[in-house]
């Protein structure tokens, strides 16, 4: 091989489900690094023209921009109950909605967790961060005990607060679940696995076998008063040991593809 | 098609189903319960789709995804549930895709009861939701009148891409008529699908459907097409009916159930000579205000009857613009007012006329 050749070789580019535009999230968030793990399995399983996204409000209210494939915008928390009902006249389409903690498990808590029960063939990328992000660092349903946020000042006192809900816990009790996982993002290793797991869930609705969601454990470094990297470290000191990486619901017949 | 003996909730739900209806989300409350109970039936028996939601937000939420696919859909419910929908109706507003939804009023505020009431006419009518938005408002008074605003009610909201209420109290929800059904439509095939909906971006970019203009530039921009496409709303759809108006020396206005009501007050007050007309407002948005100018020009007073404290009052007032008085009678909390008592009101509105 020449030179020259060498020179050409493509060895990185975009994902054709992923748009040219920059996005608007701050410097060091972990919301590129998610929507390139799902833009990449998407590509990957060659099914971005049939696919619907269903965006959130918080942060990632604009990801249809950075997607590039059909979207939806739904109102705080409301995205499985719309994408419930663009998935039942388009059984045959690939649906996922991209949520954040404030979304899904705050004001969206009845709509995830019906969705999950009803085994909803829909796929959720749930981003817990711990706080909300947009709206300037507020305690979320997912922020940790003790963790100062603007409505928590003094840090979350669970007297007042109660505790953080841990959605892939409580959504992994029911039965119309078929894959409930939470990964992390907070380092290389974490993020190849993060991957697995959300070609995993698209592949489960793939199959049918149910409902599929994937937590993704992500940071925010401009609300979390911290650099990019500390906030990196801090998800995996803090965040991991309140939120344990796992699986939590796995339906059998996926165990049984992968031994076969 | 011949006349059948049909109540009310099933009449308007079958009808959709014929009008092409290809998804439902409910969620129970009295007293419409039986158009859900009748499309958990119909609904899979055509290989439709019928979903029961956890609630009212999330069935509205259910009918703006499928609306997105641009498929006919359609929700039901009565006015505690349809209060909980308004988040989703602003929603669906401020992103341009068609939905019907009926509203079987009842009595309220808060819990309130479930019978009969006209107390929902500010929450359609005034757009219960938050933004600048209008919502197509139809208001029946019997039976057929029921059936064939709910098939109309499809076509107009994809005409227009906004969403339509058919607006009826529970009376006529629960009551029986002859009535006859439309001939049954086919759901639209998935080709035949509109360029705006999301069928996935194959060969072709891809669509986004969202009510979010973060500039407040492009904000408005939108603000103003849904202000230019109320003007032709307003133009193109107000509907009305009108009884004993020609030589009228007063006029009753009044819609659905009350309107039918004065109906049977007004030939009551005819029969005794009485010169009594009736501007019954099918549309209620829009609202027949040139009609009921005119009609103000004419007589020397108006008398406005609702199931309510005073709602359409504020419309009728608007109309009128001051030109002659105008009075009100209202039954509330789920009473009904009787066709004698409306009738004593008009005699007694024609002796103020003709004092």
């Amino acid at each position: 091989m020449t030179d020259k050749k060498m020179a050409e070789a493509l060895i990185f580019s975009k994902p054709e489900s992923l748009t040219d535009v920059p996005t608007h999230y701050c410097p060091g968030c972990t919301h590129g690094v998610a929507h390139r793990l799902i833009a990449e399995v998407i590509d990957e399983m060659g099914v971005r023209e049939n696919t619907v996204g269903i965006a959130p409000v918080g942060c990632s209210v604009f990801a249809y921009n950075y997607f590039n494939m059909d979207f939806a915008e739904a109102a705080h928390g409301r995205a499985p109950a719309m994408a419930t009902g663009f998935k039942r006249v388009n059984p045959d389409m690939n649906v996922f909605t991209y949520q954040g903690d404030g979304d899904l498990a705050s004001i969206g808590a009845a709509e995830i967790l019906h969705a999950a029960g009803r085994g909803e063939m829909i796929t959720v990328i749930f981003i817990n961060n711990a706080i909300y992000g947009m709206t300037g660092g507020q305690m979320a349903p997912t922020t940790l005990p003790g963790q100062k946020t603007t409505s928590s000042p003094l840090g979350r006192d669970i007297e007042t607060h109660g505790f953080p809900l841990k959605m892939c816990e409580i959504l992994s009790q029911l039965d119309g679940s078929a894959y409930i996982v939470r990964r992390s993002l907070h380092d290389a290793a974490n993020i190849r696995k993060a991957k697995k797991a959300v070609r995993q869930a698209f592949e489960v609705q793939r199959q049918g076998l149910g409902f599929s969601m994937v937590e993704l454990l992500s940071n925010c470094p401009t609300n979390w008063r911290m650099t990019a990297k500390e906030s990196l470290v801090w998800i995996g000191e803090h965040m991991v040991p309140v939120f344990p990486i796992g699986d939590f619901k796995v339906h059998p017949a996926i165990v049984e593809s992968k031994k076969g | 098609m011949a006349k059948e003996l049909l109540k009310g909730n099933v009449a308007f739900a079958e009808a959709a189903i014929r009008a092409g209806c290809e998804a439902y989300y409910g969620y129970p409350i009295t007293p419409q319960t039986e158009a859900l109970e009748h499309m958990a039936k119909r609904m899979p028996e055509l290989g439709r789709v019928f979903l029961q939601a956890e609630s009212e937000v999330a069935a509205i939420n259910m009918v703006y995804g499928a609306a997105c696919a641009g498929v006919r859909v359609m929700s039901s419910s009565s006015s505690p549930g349809v209060s909980l929908m308004m988040e989703g109706l602003s929603y669906i507003a401020g992103s341009e895709v068609p939905v019907v939804l009926v509203d079987i009023m009842r009595g309220g505020p808060g819990l309130g009861n479930i019978a009969p009431s006209q107390g929902d006419y500010n929450q359609i009518v005034k757009g219960g939701g938050h933004g600048d938005y209008r919502v197509i408002t139809l208001a029946p008074a019997t039976i057929q009148e029921l059936i064939d605003l709910t098939v109309e009610a499809f076509d107009i909201a994809e005409k227009y891409r906004c969403i339509v209420v058919v607006l009826a109290d529970g009376s006529i929800g629960q009551m029986m008529e002859p009535a006859e059904l439309p001939p049954m439509q086919d759901v639209r095939k998935r080709e035949d699908r509109p360029a705006w909906s999301l069928t996935g971006a194959k060969d072709r970019d891809p669509r986004v459907i969202t009510s979010i203009y973060i500039d407040p530039f492009e904000e408005e921009v939108f603000n103003l097409k849904l202000v230019e496409k109320q003007k032709e709303i307003e133009a193109n759809e107000v509907r009305f009916r009108s009884l004993h108006l020609e030589d009228a020396e007063i006029a009753v206005v009044a819609y659905g159930t009350a309107g039918r009501i004065a109906q049977s007050s007004v030939k009551q007050a005819r029969d005794e000579g009485i010169k009594v007309g009736l501007l019954r407002p099918i549309s209620l948005y829009p609202f027949p205000y040139d009609e009921i100018g005119k009609v103000a020009d004419q007589v020397k007073r108006i008398l406005v009857v609702e199931m309510s404290g005073g709602q359409m009052l504020d419309d009728v007032r608007l109309a009128v613009n001051g030109k002659v008085p105008v009075d009100f009678y209202g039954r509330m909390g789920g009473m009904v007012p009787l066709p004698d008592e409306v009738f004593e009101q008009i005699q007694e509105l024609n002796e103020k006329a003709n004092a």
